[in-house]
């Protein structure tokens, strides 16, 4: 496959996305409006008359029919326009912008954590099924994946701050006495190396320990079973005693063999539990302050602010759509028998 | 006392992009004595507090960094929290006012020397742009104007730079307190005119992010979402220079995080704590733990007349006797308020407000008045709360549930997420038995009322309707306090208030603020958001 039927066909790809994002557009601007809840009383303030009610249903554009909404909101979809956060009083791209980086900084980094931890584990579990190393591995996985994301969360900061007074104060991306980095790409620890300041790196790097072993902790459970379950397989299978029986070194056999061949459906769980847990360290993020998508989502999702509700679903929609291609684009640099045209 | 100053007004941003890289803030933050830390739960989503949809935590940005024409005493409480003064106002922008003789104007001296954070002197030009925006705006602010009888811009006029006269359409004791609510700031009337387009003349695009004021505080950082930072303005004249040169505000959502900050000795100010963890803190004895009862509000049961059985009297004060009211004030409020239960009489002696109830548990009494009303075998109501305010009032609906089971009454609990609870419970009014907790600004029990009891006011969710209440309310709202009817008429009304009870209040919850031992200065205001002109911190 030469480079430019490949990226022809991830072009296809992205093309067949738009329907699936223009589906999500829909539903999204349906659900939010069948949210219980009027956005205009809460807007209008704890003194408001009916009068001043009606003012803000108006300056929102709530008074128009659904359909007529829907124009208005897809002509400024098409213009990159995705409208004005009521709640927060900035431009949700500007808040998505603001936001999505500390999130996707976090969950990067605890996705690192939980490879690092989960893959040796799986492995080391597999090449000794049903031994001791077996059932410490099932142990540690199981414990992180039984302990709710905001136990571990506030236990870490009990422990490692309260009581030992090792990690940083938990206030978010930075402690108190530094400013951030200029954005460039808006992960501060990235900016601070841009900017050649190692001091406000491993400050950034140190605020960001906590929560990222805590999200991380609660995939190692996926991860190291599907490590395991893959490697069982492929380590039972024909290619693998075959290469044992000519006398190859345990490790070549076990990393260049086995391992390659069990990263497929180790990848497809990497996507997912990557999707989850982007959408899901809302805990995390009100344990540790950290200003991520989460918590802006949920806020206005209890508020009612539909702009920004449907600003975040999208971002999160297309995101995903990038993943699974990004994922799929993997598949084929491991295993060239797997095709993008499928 | 009062304090604020002012700074150059510099188009201090509000994303990070704009500012210029520093590495650090230059006071180097926590622990130092001129450099306070707070920790809260939410933060501001706008530095213009007239803006439509800008959150309560904002108020605090129109508090500090911005002037009012006049501010208020300080008086301190028994345990020796500050908290303001009503009764008395102070000069803040302006330097001293006077009433007309017919009464029907108030002619205010702006201050000499007074300037915004630019060095431009404030003039009553400002102050006359600064409150045709509030009262022109619609929503909130126009409101709150309104209930100072503050309605056109006719009424305002800049005489000269220095004198600026108010025209009042009726006499009304709440016209000067309204001027010192949060609303009625003076902006920077040229920065913000030179910001405003045709289709935005009140330039609200540009305040929204960009204060121009000339308040004690100058805004140095605001991180939406994550923190704010206020400079000190030294060149402030309007009150006594704030204690503390730079105010850091971090926003931390986790109420154990915002707890274990300030036990840390990382923060120097932690709010919004469960009434739990006040508790505790004030126990362990290592911090200062700031209670104010929160003025002109209740913590209250509302019964809805719409609800068939609530129609009679009877019942509601059958249910009024089954409130386990010292059971709610342990359990789930940790006694951080004031009982509002066992008045002595339900005719009130005095027109103090809030004031107890003349109800306590009494089941036999309940019994009794049920069985009276036609209603001996009980009858099924649902109880609504709102999930936001959870913390206290699920215990409190848990309680209630309880013990109406002991009189017959098969109470079913109704959560109700935050957003909806406005709609449910205040616009359509439909819910019959709710956990209330409204706070009126001005503290006056007819200002309460006109909020609560008088018919088809948003915070009436009780639908309660009752002539004599209306009359009562209409007749004492504007007038003087000691006008020689204030008092029997106030006495006349809450006499009803006991005896109809379509509200039954439980407690007067404490508004708790817990520091450092070295910090000073805190002062409750009933805006609840901090006033940091006053806080000191002592240097360790």
């Amino acid at each position: 496959m030469n480079g430019s039927t490949k990226i022809r066909i991830i072009a296809g790809r992205l093309m067949q996305a738009l329907p699936s994002v223009f589906g999500i557009i829909v539903v999204t601007f349906l659900l939010t409006r069948a949210l219980p809840g009027d956005p205009a009383v809460y807007f209008a303030g704890p003194a408001a008359d009916e009068k001043s009610i009606q003012q803000v249903r108006e300056s929102l554009g709530l008074d128009k029919s659904l359909p007529e909404q829907f124009l208005i909101y897809l002509g400024d979809l098409v213009q990159g326009d995705l409208g004005v956060s009521v709640s927060t009083g900035f431009p949700v791209a500007e808040e998505l912008w603001r936001r999505l980086p500390a999130s996707l900084e976090l969950t990067l980094l605890a996705l690192i954590f939980s490879i690092s931890v989960a893959i040796p584990l799986g492995i080391a579990a597999a090449t000794r099924p049903n031994t001791w190393v077996d059932q410490v591995c099932r142990l540690i996985v199981t414990a992180g994946v039984s302990l709710p994301v905001f136990f571990t969360g506030l236990f870490m900061v009990y422990i490692f701050y309260y009581i030992l007074g090792v990690a940083p104060s938990p206030l978010g991306r930075l402690d108190i006495i530094y400013l951030s980095p200029p954005p460039v790409t808006n992960f501060y620890t990235i900016d601070a190396l841009i900017a050649g300041d190692f001091e406000l790196f491993f400050a950034a790097l140190a605020q960001l320990a906590l929560p990222a072993i805590t999200l991380g902790t609660f995939t190692l459970a996926p991860l190291a079973r599907m490590t395991r379950g893959a490697m069982l397989q492929v380590l039972s299978s024909d290619f693998i005693r075959t290469a044992r029986a000519s006398g190859l070194r345990r490790s070549t056999v076990l990393y260049t063999y086995a391992f390659r061949n069990a990263l497929l459906p180790i990848l497809t769980t990497l996507g997912m539990v990557f999707s989850f847990m982007l959408g899901s360290n809302v805990l995390v993020e009100k344990v540790f302050a950290w200003p991520g998508i989460g918590s802006f989502a949920i806020e206005a999702l209890i508020v009612s602010d539909y702009v920004a509700v449907q600003g975040f679903v999208l971002a999160m929609a297309i995101l995903y759509v990038l993943l699974n291609l990004t994922i799929d684009i993997l598949y084929t640099l491991i295993d060239p028998r797997v095709g993008l045209d499928s | 006392m009062r304090r604020r100053d002012f700074i150059k007004t510099m188009g201090v941003a509000a994303g990070a992009s704009a500012i210029p890289f520093l590495k650090f803030l230059p006071a180097e933050a926590a622990g130092r004595g001129d450099t306070l830390v707070v920790v809260t739960g939410n933060g501001p989503n706008s530095m213009d507090i007239q803006r439509k949809g800008t959150n309560r935590p904002s108020y605090q940005i129109a508090v500090n960094l911005y002037d009012r024409l006049v501010g208020y005493g300080t008086k301190t409480l028994e345990d020796g929290t500050m908290m303001y003064d009503y009764q008395t106002l102070e000069p803040e922008l302006a330097e001293s006012w006077e009433v007309a003789a017919d009464g029907m104007s108030i002619t205010f001296k702006i201050r000499k020397g007074a300037t915004f954070w630019d060095g431009m002197p404030i003039t009553a030009h400002d102050v006359k742009w600064s409150f045709d925006r509030a009262v022109s705006l619609g929503g909130f602010p126009t409101v709150q104007m309104k209930a100072g009888s503050l309605e056109k811009p006719e009424q305002f006029e800049a005489v000269d730079d220095s004198t600026f006269v108010i025209k009042l359409l009726r006499k009304s004791k709440l016209t000067l307190p309204d001027l010192g609510v949060p609303v009625p700031i003076i902006f920077n009337s040229k920065v913000a005119k030179a910001n405003a387009t045709a289709d935005d003349p009140w330039a609200t695009e540009y305040l929204h992010r960009t204060p121009a004021g000339g308040g004690a505080f100058m805004l140095e950082r605001w991180d939406p979402g994550q923190q704010t930072v206020y400079k000190r303005y030294d060149d402030w004249k309007n009150g006594d220079l704030p204690g503390v040169k730079r105010v850091i505000i971090r926003e931390v959502p986790s109420a154990s995080t915002r707890r274990a900050l300030l036990e840390r000795g990382d923060a120097d100010v932690s709010l919004d704590l469960p009434p739990k963890d006040f508790a505790e803190l004030k126990k362990s004895g290592k911090f200062t733990i700031n209670a104010a009862p929160i003025e002109n509000s209740l913590a209250a049961i509302g019964l809805n007349l719409t609800f068939e059985p609530f129609k009679k009297k009877e019942v509601r004060q059958a249910i009024a006797y089954s409130v386990p009211y010292d059971q709610i004030f342990k359990q789930a409020a940790f006694e951080r308020g004031i009982p509002m239960w066992g008045g002595k009489s339900f005719s009130p002696e005095t027109i103090e407000w809030p004031q107890p109830f003349p109800y306590d548990t009494d089941y036999d009494k309940a019994k009794a008045l049920l069985k009276e009303a036609g209603y001996a075998d009980g009858f099924e109501v649902p109880l609504s709360f709102n999930l936001g305010l959870a913390q206290w009032s699920e215990p409190m609906c848990l309680l209630l549930q309880e013990s109406l089971a002991k009189v017959g009454i098969k109470a079913t609990i109704d959560k109700i997420p935050g957003a909806n609870w406005r709609t449910a419970a205040l616009v359509e009014k439909k819910l019959p038995m709710h956990i209330k907790n409204f706070g009126g600004w001005l503290n006056y029990p007819d200002y309460y009322s006109f909020w609560v009891y008088q018919k088809g006011r948003l915070f009436n969710s009780m639908n309660y309707h009752n002539e004599e209440v209306e009359k009562i309310t209409d007749e004492t709202l504007h007038l003087e306090v000691d006008h020689p009817d204030y008092e029997p008429n106030i006495k006349k009304l809450l006499s009803i208030f006991f005896d109809e009870v379509p509200l039954i209040p439980v407690y007067q919850p404490y508004l708790d603020v817990a520091t450092q031992k070295s910090v000073t200065g805190y002062e409750y205001y009933f805006h609840r958001q901090l006033d940091c002109r006053s806080f000191k911190k002592a240097t360790a």
